[in-house]
């Protein structure tokens, strides 16, 4: 009979991060997964990263997860996206491998101390008096723990859609998990479905190159991960992406194929995301948009294979062939694999509580799609906080929760929670309100303290953010105090382009200029020798973070009293065991809506739409007692 | 953190011989301190002390001279710092004061039931059970939505609807830009971004100069008739009652000699004032109404000047209103033109109280002194409470700081900052609040997804 502390359900993106976080901090871990050479394995497009999905990358690495290193190791392609706009909303983007992701994912986790690979198939959720109790698999042994992460992903009940053609699985070429749904639903968990799809993958050779745009990548590619070895970085070859467009006679050709489309039949029941739509749904809803745009990126370095990001369809294989067949460079191409649209059952996440511990069952943690989420960086990140949380708790310390002002996780987690979802959830910078604070540059010096601190974090890279958090305070006071003179500085002043002083100004005002870096400001007159300008002199990373709070000195702070002014609420802690139903004196709709989210602060309760700010008074006055 | 400062009326709305405003938490003491000019500073005074003063505009104009009484935490009701301003009954001052406390940054009008609240958790009041303390909120948060649901909050309420759509609409193309900047999608431009900025932005100010006309609508206005001794002024207050809706009788114990009633002349709340007499006098008995009735003119918004052909013009009487009031404000009425339609005294209207001749033309003169030339319709929204307008003039502020960092050609982010506070503010008036708004916004408009 095997026991662990911690099993965890699939070993994809979410449930590598649960096994390897549970396992370092101390923990027993059964990693249970169909195939073991699937670890990590990227059912969708080859890329790390993208808008907000790129800080999501950055927080985990922080926090000592191992997406950011297996990503760094695979990227053929880096990119940094946004570097037009301000820092907050730089994101970093790779090109993966998606062979080598998956290799370097096993070799990553595998030799993990505490951590057993389990190749099997789970069809049953063992429980006991509202607890977990372990699993069933499907050869019909069982396998006890103290803490069960369940991140399966698409595989529950997983159902693949080509045109009318339906095959039962979670992704192509594998077995679906059946069972684990109806346990859970005899429990009483709401379920649900939804849809996500993948385009087609293309043979490599069988395209016309020669006339497609080409995209490459940055060319000082930027690693996520805080560990990774920069005088090795990149590890792989660099290689470009390409772009094409689809016109009216491919939509024509499409068309034709929505008598027999799974979506517009009513076959699909399963909500898709509207943030990432399948060609022929672009094609209904914006029908005067002529053309849309296609991404072609590598597979790999020796795959012959050709990800055609963009043209996501549930249509009949023949007509999505058509189709390709008029698109400019595609005119050739042959078809490796043609995409597929796949739904799933999920758990409408307000069923989980922040921790990601399930509200029914004690010791039960849901990480990634099974809460509805789409995206390898949603899921890792949810996988994370779930492993840490069942260690915690194991453990008997306290649970771990990140605030929305304090990481993009934090604001994944409480908008799942707070406000479920009825379509895939993507991570966009424009969900955290506190855009200006949670930067991808400054992943480290927000959550670093937290990684260190459940061991998941080496020491020496912790000291080194923590020294630098110093020079950071230093240099910033140093920079709002010391003054240059008109004497001193016109003269660099005029040569830059820019304005005269009358007297004097400090360096942080002068630094607001547009026209001038940090560093400039430091070293006009030759390098200062202020210790404090010498420690930022010294430091790029420390320079960096300087400069950006000081040019954005207004912005920031205005969103740091706004952070302020919510934390009252955000501290004030709701008991797990509280009666909503006895307070009468709240609305009725906001009666029942804290009933089913069961907030875990005033802040949370007050984001549960149909709150009313009466019922938070009315909830503070309740508390007092 | 700190706890906000907040205020509100203490006393029942309306007239009544004194109003109470009651401030509380940590800015109190420096708020009151803006406006109240006294012997003492508050923030030096000792708890439970009185003081006697002025407040006054921030132009320096005298709103009323009041008495605030100072209560040091913990010893005062809520059990923070607090401050009660003893006012003349009259909305009008009440208001006023009001709006000059929540001007202050730091100053914000309370939430129903919030003082209650703040006393309990501070362990002011000796309710045993929350319950209580969660009725008291529940019910003023009620009669708040009842107050709020006429024809003139829908009317407000679409308007403000509509602006905020118009907000989402330029926030969505921002946030576009920075969470799609991968799609094949045309951005917009900063000057195109500029415009819809600067029409939300007029649009509010429309709103927010409707208020006083809002004011107006919700409170009334205060006519003051003025004239000497057997001029008609009961008579002219007796015939309007008539011809009107009079809408109460005589509200008794208020004043002992000034005579008030209110009417309705289309549709709007006229509350008009029988003055005993504005000129000095050394009777001691008459001081004190004479005092009353000068107060009375005072806070008037409108004088009738009351003559009539036989007494002929009252030009010392006329020089003397002026000290009180602002010519603009004055209709000058002829009466007993039934006696004498041949006299050459200089009138805005003349009028007969008897047979009620040229009645009419006064009650278009009066509602026109209270609309001005602004062209308000049944179907213009029209701002009535002091909370919507102190959200437009939040909205209007951010959206200013938006403008600013367009101009400084600042990234998307920057200027989301503050159009999502205009939103918030906007939002806020109308009661709902969904962050995933833009982001609807982006997935309805847009053709997103690689």
């Amino acid at each position: 009979m095997k026991k662990f502390d911690i099993i965890v359900v699939g070993g994809g993106h979410a449930g590598i991060e649960a096994a390897s976080a549970g396992a370092r901090m101390g923990c027993s871990v059964g990693l249970v997964t169909m195939d073991k050479f699937a670890l990590g394995r990227m059912s969708c497009n080859p890329a790390i990263g993208g808008t907000a999905k790129g800080h999501l990358v950055r927080e985990i690495d922080a926090l000592g997860g191992v997406m950011g290193q297996i990503a760094d190791r695979t990227g053929i392609q880096f990119r940094m996206l946004n570097k037009s706009k301000g820092p907050a909303v730089w994101s970093s983007r790779c090109q993966s491998d998606r062979k080598l992701y998956s290799e370097e994912a096993y070799r990553i986790i595998s030799p993990t101390k505490n951590l057993e690979i389990v190749e099997e198939s789970v069809v049953e959720v063992l429980i006991e008096n509202r607890k977990v109790l372990g699993v069933k698999t499907s050869s019909g042994e069982e396998i006890y723990c103290k803490a069960l992460v369940l991140s399966a992903g698409t595989f529950l009940n997983g159902l693949m859609h080509t045109g009318l053609n339906k095959t039962i699985g979670g992704r192509f070429g594998e077995q679906a998990a059946t069972g684990v749904t109806e346990s859970l639903a005899k429990l009483g968990f709401e379920h649900g479905k939804l849809k996500t799809g993948t385009p087609p993958r293309l043979k490599k050779d069988s395209i016309n190159w020669a006339i497609l745009e080409e995209q490459p990548g940055d060319e000082k590619p930027q690693p996520f991960s805080h560990q990774t070895d920069l005088s090795q970085f990149p590890f792989l070859p660099q290689v470009s992406c390409h772009i094409t467009y689809t016109d009216l006679a491919v939509h024509k050709i499409l068309e034709k194929g929505f008598a027999e489309s799974p979506l517009f039949t009513g076959l699909i029941k399963g909500v898709g995301p509207r943030y990432c739509p399948s060609i022929e749904d672009k094609i209904v809803r914006f029908a005067d948009k002529e053309r849309h745009q296609l991404f072609l990126e590598p597979e790999g370095l020796d795959s012959d294979q050709i990800y055609l990001n963009g043209f996501s369809s549930s249509l009949s294989a023949e007509i999505q062939l058509e189709a390709l067949h008029k698109i400019a460079g595609l005119e050739e191409v042959e078809m490796v694999r043609p995409a597929y649209a796949v739904e799933y059952d999920f758990f409408p996440p307000q069923q989980v509580d922040l921790t990601l511990e399930t509200k029914l069952i004690e010791g039960l943690y849901f990480a990634g799609q099974i809460n509805g989420t789409s995206g390898y960086e949603e899921a890792a990140a949810q996988g994370l906080i779930a492993g840490i949380n069942a260690a915690l708790k194991i453990q008997g310390k306290p649970e771990f929760v990140l605030k929305r002002s304090e990481a993009y996780i934090g604001v994944l987690i409480d908008d799942l929670v707070t406000k479920s979802t009825d379509e895939p959830y993507r991570m966009f910078t424009s969900r955290a309100e506190h855009r200006l604070l949670l930067r991808q540059d400054n992943a480290d010096r927000r959550l670093i303290k937290h990684g260190y601190q459940f061991g998941l974090i080496p020491k020496d890279l912790f000291e080194e953010v923590d020294n630098r958090e110093k020079s950071i305070i230093d240099g910033i006071n140093y920079c709002q105090s010391k003054k240059y003179h008109a004497r001193d500085v016109n003269e660099f002043l005029v040569k830059s382009g820019s304005n005269e002083i009358d007297s004097t100004e400090t360096i942080s005002k002068l630094c607001k200029r547009p026209e001038f870096s940090l560093k400039q400001l430091l070293e006009f007159n030759g390098a200062s020798s202020d210790s404090e300008a010498v420690a930022l002199l010294n430091d790029e990373k420390a320079l960096e973070q300087a400069e950006i709070e000081i040019k954005y000195e207004g912005y920031i702070l205005r969103q740091y009293e706004a952070v302020d002014k919510l934390e009252k609420f955000e501290t004030t802690k709701i008991p797990l065991n509280f009666d909503f139903t006895k307070i009468k004196q709240l609305s009725t709709e906001g009666r029942e809506k804290l009933s089913k989210v069961k907030p875990r602060s005033i802040g949370q309760a007050s984001r549960i739409s149909g709150v009313t700010p009466s019922d938070i008074s009315i909830l503070l006055v309740y508390l007092k007692n | 953190m700190k706890e906000d400062t907040i205020v509100a009326l203490a006393t029942p709305a309306g007239v009544g011989a004194i109003s109470v405003i009651r401030v509380s938490g940590p800015q109190s003491f420096s708020a009151v301190d803006e406006i109240f000019f006294g012997k003492n500073k508050i923030e030096n005074a000792a708890t439970h002390t009185l003081h006697y003063g002025d407040i006054k505009n921030q132009g320096g104009k005298h709103i009323d001279d009041v008495l605030v009484s100072v209560f040091r935490a913990p010893n005062s009701y809520t059990g923070e710092d607090s401050v009660e301003i003893s006012t003349h009954g009259n909305p009008l001052i009440t208001q006023k004061i009001i709006e000059l406390l929540i001007s202050n940054s730091d100053v914000r009008l309370a939430d129903p039931g919030e003082f209650t609240k703040r006393a309990f958790l501070n362990n002011r009041i000796d309710l045993t059970k929350a319950e209580a303390v969660a009725d008291v909120i529940n019910s003023r948060t009620e009669a708040s939505f009842r107050g709020a649901r006429n024809q003139l909050d829908g009317l407000l309420s679409k308007k403000v609807n509509d602006l905020r759509t118009q907000l989402l609409n330029s926030s969505s193309f921002i946030e576009l830009e920075l969470d799609f900047v991968e799609e094949d999608i045309q951005f917009v431009n900063q000057d195109e971004l500029l415009k819809r900025i600067d029409s939300i932005i007029i649009e509010i100010d429309t709103l927010l100069e409707s208020y006083e006309f809002g004011r107006v609508i919700r409170d009334g206005v205060n006519v003051a008739i003025v004239g000497k001794p057997n001029v008609g002024k009961s008579s002219l207050l007796n015939y309007i009652l008539k011809e009107s809706r009079a809408i109460v009788s005589e509200i008794p114990g208020t004043t002992r000699d000034v005579i008030r009633e209110e009417v309705s002349i289309g549709g709007i709340l006229f509350r008009i004032f029988d003055t005993a007499g504005i000129r000095v006098s050394d009777d001691t008995i008459e001081k004190e109404g004479i005092f009353r009735s000068q107060e009375t003119v005072r806070n008037a918004d409108i004088v009738i000047f009351l003559e009539d052909v036989n007494q002929g013009e009252s030009r010392e009487l006329f020089v003397d209103l002026l000290n009180l009031t602002n010519p603009d404000k004055v209709i000058k009425v002829l009466n007993k033109i039934d006696l004498n339609d041949k006299s050459k005294i200089n009138s805005d209207v003349k009028i007969s109280a008897k047979t009620g001749e040229g009645i009419d033309l006064l009650f278009e003169k009066l509602k026109e002194k209270t609309i001005g030339n602004e062209s308000y319709t049944e179907k213009t929204a029209i701002v009535t409470s002091l909370r919507h307008h102190n959200c437009l003039k939040k909205s209007r502020e951010n959206l200013i700081n938006a403008r600013e960092s367009i101009l400084k050609k600042m990234s998307g982010e920057f200027i989301s900052v503050d159009l999502r506070n205009a939103e918030m503010k906007l939002a806020e008036i109308i009661g709902e609040v969904t962050s995933d708004d833009i982001l609807n916004n982006i997935f309805m408009k847009f053709c997103i997804g690689k």
